[in-house]
């Protein structure tokens, strides 16, 4: 990248407001993940609102401050670090939801009274597999 | 397959260490080579990890399309959750489905587990040898065949590809 490119000013501007709005959009994300928090009637439902809303959230929030803080192309050292955020984030926020809702599964919290079908009951009761423990 | 293990733990960290200084002097890219080519000797000598990844020109054509077909998931996902929680009406029809899955990798699974995870409406609870136990927020089947198509197919033909 040569930083001729991004000198003249409104080029700047172009990427500062895009980096506001992604920073707009991941804020929105994570309001809309905590009203669904409230929202949801159980645990299992929670879990699920909040990993994914949380999970574009910040992808969006971290992708909007590494673009509202380039100011000189070839110096700004910050969307290589927000890429690795995001790569992280993707990797672990799945992993540690999935324990949060193993967990709740193994300490039997009910589920909400819509629910339809619970096969992994059905296989627990029919000895295909062995019910899930503490570990 | 120790050179594999070792190449390709090497890359990883070589590309982070490039992200994290995002800067091609010389002096930064020798000092990196010689930190990952040590790290990964010392970290990936005896790991299993990355060994049943396939280092074709094909694999890798797969792994961007993967992303990138991730990535569309990821955002259908959130405006799906989204609808549901402004919808006054909380529209959810939650369960529990089973799915089986044809990967054999435990790389390739664990990928998709969290492929599955991070998709519209579905919550990988459980893996059991070949099943997958799935949280669904709105049941559309509860029968394992057609839950396996509409769930896991889209993913698993990419993952095959990558994977053995």
């Amino acid at each position: 990248m040569s930083p001729d490119i991004f000198k003249e000013g409104f080029r700047m501007e172009i990427i500062q407001y895009l980096g506001g709005a992604l920073l707009i959009m991941g804020s929105l994300s994570l309001l809309i993940a905590s009203i669904g928090l409230i929202r949801m009637p159980d645990v299992y439902n929670r879990v699920q609102t909040g990993t994914k809303a949380s999970t574009l959230g910040a992808i969006l929030s971290f992708l909007g401050i590494g673009l509202l803080s380039i100011e000189n192309w070839s110096e700004s050292n910050w969307i290589g670090r927000v890429i690795i955020l995001i790569i992280f984030i993707i990797i672990t926020n799945p992993v540690s939801s999935h324990i949060l809702m193993r967990a709740a599964y193994v300490m039997k919290i009910p589920f909400t009274k819509d629910t339809k079908v619970d096969k992994l009951k059905e296989d627990i009761d029919n000895k295909v597999l062995e019910e899930p423990k503490d570990e | 397959m120790k050179i594999k293990n070792l190449s390709v733990s090497f890359v990883i960290i070589m590309a982070a260490w490039l992200l994290l200084n995002w800067s091609f002097k010389a002096e930064i890219i020798v000092v990196g080579l010689v930190l990952s080519l040590l790290l990964s000797l010392l970290f990936c000598s005896k790991c299993q990890l990355f060994s049943e990844i396939k280092l074709t020109p094909k694999a890798f054509f797969y792994t961007l399309i993967y992303i990138f077909v991730f990535l569309i998931e990821l955002i259908k996902a959130n405006i799906d959750v989204t609808k549901r929680i402004l919808s006054p009406t909380l529209p959810i029809n939650p369960g529990v489905v089973k799915v089986e899955t044809t990967l054999n990798s435990k790389m390739a699974r664990l990928i998709l587990a969290n492929s599955i995870t991070l998709t519209p409406g579905t919550f990988t609870i459980e893996i059991h040898e070949n099943a997958l136990y799935i949280h669904w927020i709105d049941v559309k089947y509860s029968d394992v065949n057609q839950a396996t198509e509409i769930l896991v197919r889209k993913f698993e033909t990419y993952l095959k590809e990558i994977y053995d």
